[in-house]
């Protein structure tokens, strides 16, 4: 299985039991307040800049087994990837596990701040979570071997971070920021002036496809990270089964963040991006917060799941009595989304619940629908669905897999990945250790 | 997906306060038949078959042998009564129900009526209600079939059904032409869902997809979250709203604009994204724009796909979301041309609203095989097309009380196109179309109601043994002078303002009032007149020389073609001086060189072998069609040609008819043997256009016609006079020869063209040459590079997440 270059340099330890933590429920919930004030401020940088020290160390180390060529080419640490979409900034950070004691010694204080600060941490200031469950361990990037953690936090909490990382004085490290996302572009200015830091800017969407065809191919097994959904049309049977991604070419990259983008994708290199929606993970969460007065997405996740969308929406069989046989329209199928509340007796007579759950559908069926009309355009079998959206939303999940099965009646299958947003950073981290 | 079936229950107040016209509104009710009715939300459009009485003017030949002959006149002329069907649809409010139905009941005499086809997402509703007043049992009919069916039937009878909307344009629609072949084509129905159907042929239709996002997505999220209940007032508060309060846009992501992957700025990446992370009030009108933004959208989108995977390029959409509302047919068309990349244009109906009803009358009248005839909207009878804009016209949006109208006749023969017409898809009839050009409108509609006195004025000195003419005439100027009043100010009411448009209304409008042929015995005796002179012209042509002959036929052809009653300029000529005569005419004439001079082309044409066939398009009785047409005919008999003579089937203006020119031809036959040759030896054959209009419309002639050209393989057409070959088929082109010959009349019309009144056109024209036939490896090429296009077109740039377009803010300052 040659999914893309990096194979050789990349291996994972799964030695570990690694148990994956169980998902957040509420991000608020597990937010520990966390003030950067307290921090050491050991940051301060040296003279001569750590970033030199840093290569000079690694440079001298003796009885090294990993290649000169390798560890010229190697970036210096701290080795992050970033995201910055319209709705959450995500963040991969490697954490180096195989620090000789000699780099131990010439490590700067800053980045040992850094390092102590992300790991020792799941949550960050008010917003910040680290999703410890998707933490990938003992991973061999570049020669190298460590934990790679994943991070996000709300866009609109930047200025935050980017106060922490001028605290931290990341920008005394040297190091090149890898950004992709359009808040890369957005907020360049901001990170250089409020934190120094120049960002090196990545197409979102090259980084997209780099990440998940990299995390699809270094997590081998247990959890696997690509999975479907096996009798989708059975509530009862359904059950969610590890997929083999040994074979993924074409496939259709749908990514549900704020808005939607589809991808066909024929190698690493060559892809497409075909449409996309408005109607995605901000207008469902938008919508909500509107009709329900919620305001964190877990939160609308809650309520829809347990409301019901068959009060809200108009079906064919509120319409036809049963299935509408002319066109093959069973009565189940929603006609008209929102039908039902054109009179206020009936917008009296639903709950916030219903109203949360008919948007997830609403929004999930339309995302589908779309979805199918560009595979069956781009004449492809095989769909994976990724983006924020989809985390810790099995409902949409299961939706999405129900809806390419039963409307293609089998001939579409729809494939989920377990580090659902984060494939964005990945690729950016990946474009930081091997520029393309 | 289906008519919305709700109404607001307080519109019901109004129901019996309102006093109708109802008489002007249910015409022809005596021998109405055939009921069909479609009952959606709001409104309820009522369907029914009628025969309508009027007069008719029909010529005889006296017989001249016979005592008769006493008279010195040539024919006789008859107003005879004729019945002739007619279909009728109104549409008004469910409010006004009731009384619509006891009114219909009340008038409904002579029907052997059982039964009224029903339709829409009301039918049930009202099913016992229409049993009970009308004593008709309610016969429920597949909403989509009649939709369909209601969709082909306008496509093919009404030449400007289709439109795209343009909001800032000069005119806010432009109308298309119907391809000769309306299949196959999309119809994208926005009711409360979306339901999209594939159509191949009248029977043959497929709902190839939908989306639940539709209409009462709209209604049902907007009056949650605006706390407004009733559609029209969501489509108001959309309209004064900013999406960009709501809507995460490409630039609150990127901070500007994508520029690598050109995508600009403005473009929706997330609806409804800065609602989640806001923590503000947003405005009921925001709301209300952000949520039209984000369901047009999606259904344009989606409607691309389908059209994408079908190859499909005509896509019509309907529903009550779009009818005739100005902001969502903008918001579809802005959508459409995003996700295609202008390759497929969003096409919208006039008469949208009544598919429905159409559809579920045409069910209920197979045995009458409407789908048979052809059919023409009756502009007399029919409302026309409002305007979408509030601002133009506030009275007519509220539509509170307002009762719309179509009324479509059956034609007498079947219509078709020429044979001949090089591209029949993209033939345009009128040379200008004064719904795009203001001043040529303003001009021409001023020249109509200056003229109409003298119409009037005619009309009743046609019926000088009716008294009641001169009531009937009063009315008819009424009802003229309105439609040029709603004409003024809507414009694209019947489909673009033509020339043409408003020649066929006054037309209409005269007959709708029993004034059959005003112009009748005016033609009589002039075609007298003219016939006494045939001997002599044809005598003092044939003293000349080939050549000088040649061109005195062609100038009397000209001459002829000045006797006009149809030009005001002329008209006031024969007015005051009855004496003008064909010999005054020719001083008038311009000298050569003329405006359009293609004469010495024509006359080295007509030193080479003479024509298989000519098709000969006449347009004036008198002087023009004896003392010019037909001596030029005679020479092209001469020659060998064989020629088709082709006149108006019913009496527009001094035009002459094809009832006229049967007896005329005849009696010149009987004095001149090479005319009489001609017929005897069927090398002169007389056919009708089918049309009654002093313009000619190519792409809607008596299929038998049609087929004479084809049998005679016609290889020259000759269109004469104003109407014909300047005001309509100026620019059209032919896969043959073709002569268009005629004397400017109109002062302003003169001067648009750069020359003075009485101006001549001769254009002579040449067939394009046939396309060197390139080998089929290279049209295949061709094919795949718009298959490539149309990939482009269908997909956005790479880059941002989910983008979906928004009219920009400048474009739409109040929509």
């Amino acid at each position: 299985m040659a999914l893309n270059g990096h194979r050789g340099d990349i291996e994972v330890n799964n030695d570990e039991d690694e148990t994956p933590t169980k998902p957040l429920r509420s991000a608020r919930e597990e937010m520990t307040p966390d003030d950067p004030a307290d921090e050491p401020a050991g940051g301060t940088a040296t003279t001569g800049g750590p970033g030199a020290s840093a290569r000079g160390a690694s440079l001298h180390r003796p009885g090294t087994t990993r290649s000169d060529s390798l560890r010229r080419s190697r970036p210096p640490f701290p080795w992050f990837g970033m995201d910055i979409g319209g709705t959450l900034v995500k963040l991969v950070y490697f954490e180096p596990k195989d620090i000789t004691a000699e780099e131990e010694q010439e490590e700067v204080e800053n980045l040992k701040s850094i390092r102590r600060y992300l790991t020792s941490n799941t949550a960050y200031g008010q917003t910040g979570i680290r999703d410890v469950y998707l933490e990938l361990k003992d991973l061999s990037l570049c020669g190298r071997t460590g934990n790679l953690h994943f991070i996000r936090f709300p866009t609109y909490d930047l200025p935050a971070f980017l106060q922490m990382v001028r605290n931290k004085h990341f920008s005394s490290l040297h190091t090149a920021l890898c950004a992709t996302g359009g808040g890369a572009y957005k907020f360049e200015t901001d990170f250089r002036t409020m934190a120094d830091l120049q960002l090196q800017k990545l197409d979102e969407l090259d980084c997209l496809i780099r990440g998940v065809l990299f995390t699809e191919s270094v997590v081998v097994s247990d959890p696997s990270e690509c999975y479907y959904f096996e009798n989708p049309s059975d509530p009862e049977r359904c059950e969610q089964k590890p997929y083999g991604l040994q074979d993924p070419y074409p496939l259709l990259l749908v990514n549900i963040g704020s808005g939607v983008s589809i991808m066909a994708v024929y190698s690493e290199t060559d892809y497409k991006r075909v449409t996309g929606t408005s109607l995605g993970g901000g207008t469902f969460l938008g919508l909500c917060c509107l009709l329900t007065g919620c305001s964190t997405f877990e939160e609308a996740l809650e309520m829809a799941s347990e409301g019901e969308s068959t009060r809200v929406d108009k079906l064919v069989r509120d319409i036809y009595g049963g299935d509408y046989e002319r066109f093959g329209l069973p009565g189940w199928a929603v006609a008209s989304s929102f039908g039902n509340m054109l009179t206020s007796e009936k917008r009296e007579g639903v709950s916030k619940a219903d109203l949360a759950r008919a948007t997830l559908v609403t929004i999930t069926n339309n995302i589908g629908s779309i979805t199918r009309m560009c595979a069956l355009n781009e004449n492809i079998n095989k769909v994976v669905f990724v983006g924020n959206f989809l985390r810790v939303n099995t409902l949409s999940m299961k939706l999405l897999a129900y809806a390419m099965d039963y409307w293609s009646k089998g001939q579409l299958k729809a494939l989920f990945l377990r580090h659902e947003g984060y494939f964005g950073a990945v690729g950016a981290l990946l474009e930081l250790l091997h520029p393309s | 997906m289906a008519e919305l079936d709700r109404v607001e229950k307080s519109s019901h107040s109004l129901d019996k306060s309102i006093t109708l016209p109802p008489d002007e509104i249910f015409r022809n009710l005596e021998n109405a038949k055939r009921f069909a009715i479609d009952i959606g939300g709001s409104l309820t459009k009522l369907a029914y078959y009628s025969t309508v009485q009027h007069k008719v003017a029909k010529v005889r030949s006296f017989d001249h042998t016979a005592q008769e002959a006493a008279s010195d006149k040539l024919y006789e002329i008859s107003v005879q009564e004729e019945i002739t069907a007619r279909l009728h649809f109104i549409k008004f409010e469910n409010a006004y129900i009731e009384t619509c139905l006891d009114f219909i009941k009340d008038h409904l005499v002579n029907t052997d009526t059982k039964l009224i086809k029903a339709t829409g997402g009301g039918a049930h509703k009202f099913k016992d209600l229409i049993e009970k007043k009308l004593g008709l049992k309610v016969d429920k009919e597949d909403e989509m079939t009649c939709l369909i069916r209601g969709c082909n039937f306008v496509l093919r009878n009404i030449p400007h059904e289709a439109f795209i909307f343009t909001k800032h344009a000069d005119s806010e629609f432009r109308f298309q032409n119907t391809h000769p072949d309306i299949f196959p084509y999309l119809l994208v129905n926005i009711g409360s869902g979306v339901s999209i159907i594939k159509v191949e042929s009248e029977d043959k239709f497929e709902r190839i997809g939908g989306s639940s996002i539709g209409g009462g997505t709209f209604w049902g999220l907007g009056a949650l979250l605006t706390k407004t209940k009733r559609f029209d007032e969501l489509l108001q508060l959309a309209s004064k709203g900013q999406h960009t309060n709501l809507d995460m846009l490409v630039k609150d992501i990127y901070g500007g604009s994508y520029g690598s992957l050109g995508l600009t700025g403005d473009l929706i990446a997330s609806s409804f994204g800065k609602s989640a992370t806001t923590d503000k009030e947003f405005s009921k009108e925001d709301i209300a724009k952000s949520l039209l933004h984000m369901i047009s959208n999606d259904i344009g989108q989606l409607a691309c796909l389908y059209a994408r995977l079908h190859r499909l390029t005509r896509v019509y959409f309907g529903g009550f979301f779009i009818r005739g509302h100005p902001v969502t047919m903008h918001t579809i068309t802005y959508s459409i041309n995003f996700f295609t990349k202008g390759e497929v244009q969003a096409l919208f109906l006039r008469h949208e609203g009544y598919l429905g009803a159409i559809g579920a009358f045409l069910k209920g009248a197979e045995e009458d095989n409407p789908n048979q005839y052809s059919w023409g909207e009756n502009y007399a009878g029919s409302s026309g097309l409002m305007s979408a804009s509030p601002d133009i016209n506030p009275m007519q949006r509220a539509r509170s009380g307002t009762f719309d109208m179509l009324e479509m006749d059956r034609l007498e023969r079947k219509l078709v196109n020429l044979p001949l017409l090089e591209d029949p898809s993209s033939y345009v009839p009128d040379t200008v179309d004064l719904t795009e050009d203001p001043l040529a409108r303003e001009y021409w509609l001023f020249c109509f109601e200056d003229a109409l006195d003298g119409v009037v004025k005619r009309a009743v000195a046609s019926q000088p043994d009716l008294p009641e003419a001169v009531e009937r005439a009063e009315k008819f100027r009424q009802k003229y002078r309105h439609k040029l009043q709603t004409l003024r100010q809507q414009p694209f009411a019947y489909g673009s303002l033509t020339v043409r448009s408003l020649l066929d209304t006054r037309e209409h409008c005269l007959n709708e009032f029993n004034f059959p042929d005003p112009y009748s015995k005016i033609k009589q005796r002039e075609n007298d007149l003219a016939l006494r002179c045939y001997q002599k012209a044809v005598a003092a042509l044939d003293a000349l020389g080939w050549e000088e002959k040649q061109f005195a036929l062609v100038r009397g052809v000209l001459a002829g073609n000045v006797f006009d009653w149809g030009a005001k300029a002329v008209s006031d000529v024969l007015e005051t001086d009855p004496e003008f005569g064909f010999e005054e005419a020719k001083r008038q004439l311009e000298e050569r060189p003329w405006l359009v001079d293609s004469y010495d082309q024509w006359l080295q044409r007509m030193k080479g072998p003479p024509h298989k066939c000519a098709v000969f398009f006449v347009d004036n009785s008198g002087m023009d069609i004896i003392l010019g047409v037909m001596p030029f005919v005679r020479e092209l008999l001469r020659r060998g040609t064989e020629v088709v003579l082709a006149s108006n089937s019913s009496p527009a203006l001094n035009d002459v008819t094809n009832g006229e020119l049967q007896i005329l031809t005849e009696t010149v036959a009987a004095m001149d043997p090479i005319i009489q040759a001609g017929l005897k030896e069927d090398r002169l054959v007389l056919v009708q256009t089918g049309s009654s209009s002093p313009c000619l419309d190519l792409g809607r002639l008596d299929k038998m016609l049609t087929i004479v050209v084809r049998e005679r393989k016609a290889d020259l057409v000759v269109i004469e006079g104003m109407g014909r070959a300047i005001h309509t088929n100026y620019f059209a082109r032919l896969s043959c020869e073709s002569l268009k010959m005629a004397v400017i009349k109109n002062p302003w019309l003169a001067e648009r063209l750069g020359g003075k009144l009485f101006s001549v056109v001769f254009k002579y024209e040449l067939p394009a040459p046939p396309p060197a036939a390139p080998p089929m490896k290279e049209e295949e090429e061709e094919e795949e590079e718009e298959e490539e296009e149309e990939e482009e077109a269908v997909f956005s740039p790479q880059g941002a997440p989910g983008v979906q377009p928004a009219p920009l803010r400048r474009e739409c300052p109040e929509l």
